[in-house]
């Protein structure tokens, strides 16, 4: 089933009873060239490209709860190519162009959303920092504009300019920021896998991988056990307990984020705003809710969802900023697991285990990430080589600490980022 | 989360600052391997459940706690002085 403009036309005068289907629920074979464990956004988009851009064929996702719930499913939905640091930078690049074209790739809507992200500044040295993340991304080849105060009151005219505390110098601008819709993107990637024979397979948690000779054979699951000749591990939050089967520990805390989102307004914020005085960023989604966020909690979780003391910080910077949210009442908040590691930068790369991959450490900036890490993990498990955008993701970066991506500039070390 | 402190009582969250799993309190001898070294400072056992992690009390008595907690509820089961603990953390 295709979707074009001619199919919602047809299937509106016809009472909608000609859809079908996103997927397939196929019961698990015994045996696949490759398994990809963790079926969101990173691990149907691994799936997909595999199928799609190296044309392999025996492929299963395997996903312990349903399609798209977790991360993928609970995140603040910013696209943005800002990053700074060479390795960091020609990803996020090339994640934003595949962004561009995903929906044409994908046949589906996604609705990605080009309005414009804008990081402010509140002093002289935060300017000089953007500037110089600005003069980076131009070199990348990605868009930034240095807005000063007036520019900034140009597009932003709600922020409360007149505060002393934090007055707002300016704003870095990069107008090919934006958002797009978290669940859409699951969904597109789960369709596009399945219409290229990739086996979706639900409620089939991992419990054991096998290894033999310190080659993987196959993992042990709550729907049998499943023979496979690559295994891809792709679980975010939870990469410490799948690596921990495979008798290895990773460079990853996982630790909680949460995200907010009000009832439905009226347009009112048209871009993506971050604070730079405090942890706050936020955006208004196409159903009118604000969704907000801030900083990590900062000790290590597992129970998505968060304490009051970074909910109150993230209050106060909104009210700081905008006063006018103000009266605007919070429906949701929740919390998500996410797998930090020293440096804040992820890792996708080959294990000491013959066939056994990894893709992990987003931290807690992977939805961006997902086409090119889908295209980057896909490419390693198909040639064991790295691609050229991600080369940089090494698992073994911090045990020599060479080609460390400290993109923040504190330190390689637990609890820094 | 409230955190109980042996020597303050129980106290918000707050006063508190994570460093990380407890393990850090035991540091390799300076000659170890690499491969002691980057377990120490990087890879962790990363529980969902009970795990010990290491705080300090900056808004306190400045103490460096043990506090064993779990990730999945965050339960705050004990919270114990690290210099009572050190040679028990592994």
């Amino acid at each position: 089933m295709r979707f074009s403009g001619l199919k919602i036309l047809k299937e509106g005068l016809t009472g909608n009873k000609g859809w079908t289907n996103h997927w397939r629920d196929p019961e698990p074979k015994k045996e696949y060239d490759i398994l990809i464990i963790g079926g969101g956004g990173h691990g149907l988009s691994t799936a997909y490209y595999l199928a799609k851009n190296h044309g392999l064929k025996n492929i299963a996702v395997l996903e312990k709860g349903y399609l798209g719930g977790g991360n993928v499913g609970r995140n603040t939905t910013i696209v943005r190519a800002n990053y700074f640091l060479p390795g960091n930078s020609e990803f996020y690049s090339h994640s934003l162009k595949l962004w561009e074209g995903l929906e044409h790739d994908l046949n589906y809507n996604v609705m990605h959303s080009q309005r414009g992200l804008i990081n402010l500044f509140h002093s002289d040295g935060q300017r000089d920092a953007f500037a110089r993340r600005g003069n980076a991304m131009i070199n990348q080849g990605d868009d930034a504009i240095l807005l000063d105060k007036e520019g900034v009151r140009d597009l932003l005219p709600y922020l409360d300019f007149e505060q002393t505390r934090f007055p707002i110098y300016g704003g870095l601008y990069h107008p090919r920021g934006g958002s797009a819709r978290h669940d859409a993107v699951a969904w597109g990637y789960a369709r596009g896998a399945d219409t290229r024979g990739v086996d979706l397979i639900q409620n089939c948690e991992v419990t054991g991988i096998d290894i033999k000779q310190g080659c993987v054979t196959g993992v042990q699951t709550t729907r049998g056990s499943i023979n496979a000749k690559k295994v891809g591990i792709v679980v975010a939050g939870r990469s410490g307990q799948l690596a921990a089967m495979a008798g290895m520990r990773l460079p990853i805390e996982s630790h909680i984020l949460q995200a907010f989102v009000t009832e439905g307004l009226k347009p009112c914020i048209d871009h993506v705003v971050s604070f730079g005085m405090g942890h706050f960023y936020i955006s208004q989604s196409d159903k009118g809710g604000l969704i907000f966020g801030g900083d990590l909690d900062f000790y290590s979780s597992y129970a998505q969802r968060g304490n009051l003391p970074m909910k109150e910080h993230v209050m106060e910077a909104g009210m700081t900023l905008m006063p006018m949210i103000g009266k605007a009442r919070v429906l949701r908040s929740w919390g998500g697991i996410m797998d930090m590691t020293p440096d804040g930068s992820p890792i996708i790369d080959k294990t000491d285990i013959d066939g056994l991959y990894i893709d992990c450490g987003w931290c807690y900036g992977g939805f961006k990430a997902v086409p090119a890490s889908g295209t980057c993990f896909a490419h390693l498990i198909a040639t064991d080589r790295h691609h050229e955008v991600a080369s940089g993701f090494r698992l073994d970066r911090f045990k020599t600490g060479y080609g460390l991506i400290d993109e923040e500039g504190t330190g390689s070390q637990h609890n820094l980022h | 989360m409230r955190i109980p402190c042996p020597v303050c009582g129980e106290r918000d969250r707050r006063e508190f600052y994570y460093v990380g799993d407890a393990k850090i309190v035991n540091r390799p001898s300076p000659d170890a391997s690499e491969s002691i070294w980057n377990d120490y400072l990087h890879n962790r056992e990363n529980p969902a459940g009970v795990t010990r992690d290491l705080w300090y009390h900056e808004s306190g008595c400045n103490s460096w706690l043990v506090v064993t907690r779990n990730t999945v509820t965050h339960e705050v089961e004990a919270a114990e002085l690290a210099s009572d603990l050190k040679g028990d953390l592994s």
